[in-house]
């Protein structure tokens, strides 16, 4: 909580052109048609920096869309295959919210489970995260039902908690942090104990623990139906999530050779969970709604230790049918 | 208001429906689909601006058809999407109820897909002026530019398929888009996997489509993808003199076969 320094407003643009300079490829929130996006942001002044969430996770930074894992060749009788160079450009995320920056924490969980993840790895370890602290939140925001908070330093490198009178207080968190700093060193000041923009107050809704208790007996019961009546069953509320780290493995070939691709997947698809046979375990919208919400609060914290959601609300605002997380899983608290 | 969940609440307490399909309102900003199965529920029930989904897309669903016979809060957009799944026999003639709302403040009861069709031949069907101003200004673009458009926009892409899963017209259990043995388009969510799996939908919505603008509010990102359907629509209408959801009469222009067609091609 204690700050370490102070960083003027009007020094967000030279820590920009130092971190560009020393080839760090910054991206962030920002605005655009009226939406917030993570894209690459070149000045401070790019920054969307209003207190709104982006749509879509910063995740992108560190697991794409689409990622290439392999490619190989027809030569003669034989397959050439090929290992593609690991990603290594130094990247800064800067500006996301705190939920999201806890969010690498459960990703990196469930992608180092078993075998370590070496491409998810590779683009983590070359990516430094700024986070600023949230004064203002929404109906969707629970991240304090789930272990975090507007301020919390959880998956940080560096921490910025805005100032009454503008800038920022510093909180260096991890040796990254400190490198990012070292960057543009003379910017970083000494803090003067100016006061702190409130934190946004965020209503926790419900217990969590009470919701991970009740899980496991709650298997067969119709709420998930109930839940999931107007569930479209698409995929937008698994890619905006900075935790949802599923993906399906994709060949594009031709004779001559191809590319194995490994693409984001959703267990809300019904073809997520279909067998070659065509039997499918998870036949109804209902019993996929069951499996988000078991894997994320029942699966990943019993075997990963970390619970799969940060309660950034996500999911809630870009879901085209307002199925809305933080009501349900209230609703799940709630019964017997 | 009053009158729709008046009508509501007679329908469920004389059986005729097991559940009404429609909007309610979380809280002021929100409106989201709500199924309401007993007669005191139906006071959930809104109707306004802010409902843009065509709730004509659950009448195919199978968790919602397990809820027994429908009713269904309609505005045009969802009575041209019940005509065209009548159309291709994917709703039957008596299958669900129809409550029209409209701009008449009145709700008409339509029990029937003719009822239905007879219903709309007397609203009016135009498309909205932003749509319309967009694609005529898309339409006048050189094509460079437009093809900019279009990857910037589609570069966006997340792939979640919100868009064909609001579609009241994309029904099949299995969509091509899915297939990877084989792969008829790139599944994955990269420049030319976008493109193609959206020109694709455009394509198989040519003539189909409704035009309510559903699957471009649905989009998380914003991608104005209904713009391709409604210019495909549009193309099909005039061509062929055909709209999506005109009638619930079997005949659809791109597979309609006739032996006298005047293209020698096709023979």
């Amino acid at each position: 909580m204690s700050a370490d320094f102070q960083l003027a407003e009007g020094s967000l643009d030279a820590l920009f052109a130092a971190m560009t300079a020393a080839g760090r490829r910054i991206v962030g929130p920002r605005a655009s048609d009226g939406r917030v996006e993570i894209g690459e942001v070149r000045s401070a002044g790019e920054l969307a920096r209003d207190g709104r969430h982006s749509v879509a996770s910063a995740k992108v930074a560190a697991f794409p869309r689409v990622e290439k894992i392999l490619s190989y060749r027809a030569e003669g009788r034989e397959l050439a295959v090929e290992d593609p160079a690991l990603p290594a450009r130094p990247t800064v995320l800067f500006g996301l919210t705190p939920c999201e920056a806890r969010g690498f924490g459960a990703l990196s969980a469930i992608l180092n489970w078993g075998t370590p993840d070496r491409f998810f790895n590779a683009r983590l370890e070359q990516t430094t995260v700024v986070a600023i602290a949230c004064t203002r939140s929404d109906e969707a925001c629970f991240c304090t039902a789930v272990g975090g908070g507007p301020d919390h330093p959880g998956g940080s490198d560096l921490l910025l908690h805005p100032l009454t009178g503008g800038g920022y207080e510093v909180e260096v968190l991890t040796e990254k942090g400190r490198a990012l700093v070292a960057l543009a060193a003379d910017r970083f000041q000494p803090p003067e104990g100016t006061a702190r923009t409130a934190p946004a107050q965020v209503e926790a809704g419900f217990q969590m623990a009470e919701v991970t208790a009740k899980l496991p007996r709650r298997f067969d019961e119709p709420i998930w139906t109930e839940q999931s009546l107007r569930c479209l069953g698409c995929g937008a509320c698994a890619y905006v999530c900075p935790t949802c780290a599923c993906f399906d493995i994709q060949d594009e070939a031709d004779a001559r050779g191809g590319v194995r691709l490994r693409c984001w997947d959703s267990c809300a698809f019904r073809i997520f969970t279909l067998h070659a046979s065509g039997h499918n375990p998870r036949e109804k919208q209902g019993e996929r709604w069951r499996q988000r919400l078991y894997h994320k609060f029942s699966y990943m914290p019993e075997r990963l230790g970390v619970l799969g959601c940060v309660g950034c609300g996500k999911c809630s605002r870009a879901c085209p049918v307002d199925m809305d997380l933080k009501e349900h899983l209230t609703e799940i608290a709630k019964g017997s | 208001m009053d009158e729709l969940r008046d009508k509501a609440r007679e329908l469920l307490q004389a059986g005729t429906v097991k559940v009404v399909i429609g909007h309610a309102a979380p809280s002021a900003g929100r409106r989201r689909p709500v199924f309401v199965r007993t007669p005191a529920d139906a006071a959930r029930l809104v109707h306004d601006e802010g409902c843009w989904h065509n709730l004509a897309t659950y009448l195919t669903r199978p968790q919602v058809r397990r809820l027994g016979k429908p009713a269904i809060v309609a505005s045009p957009q969802v009575l041209r999407a019940m005509l065209q799944l009548g159309a291709e026999r994917q709703l039957a003639e008596d299958e669900a109820v129809a409550l029209a709302v409209g701009n008449a403040s009145s709700i008409r009861v339509l029990p029937t897909l003719s009822a239905v069709e007879e219903h709309l031949a007397t609203v009016p069907d135009e498309l909205g002026a932003a749509e319309r101003a967009e694609l005529e200004r898309l339409s006048a673009l050189p094509p460079a530019e437009r093809r900019a458009f279009w990857e910037e926009q589609l570069g966006r892409c997340l792939k979640c398929y919100a868009c064909r899963a609001s579609c009241p017209m994309c029904y099949c259990e299995r969509c091509t888009m899915d297939c990877n043995r084989p792969q008829w388009v790139p599944v994955a969510s990269h420049a030319l996997g976008n493109l193609e799996y959206h020109l694709v939908r455009a394509m198989h919505l040519a003539g189909r489509c409704v035009q309510c603008g559903t699957c471009g509010k649905a989009c998380p990102v914003g991608i104005p993808v209904h713009l391709l359907t409604l210019f495909a629509e549009g193309t099909v209408r005039r061509h062929f003199g055909q709209r999506g959801g005109a009638s619930a009469r079997p005949e659809y222009a791109l597979s309609t076969f006739r032996p006298d067609d005047k293209e020698t091609f096709i023979r």
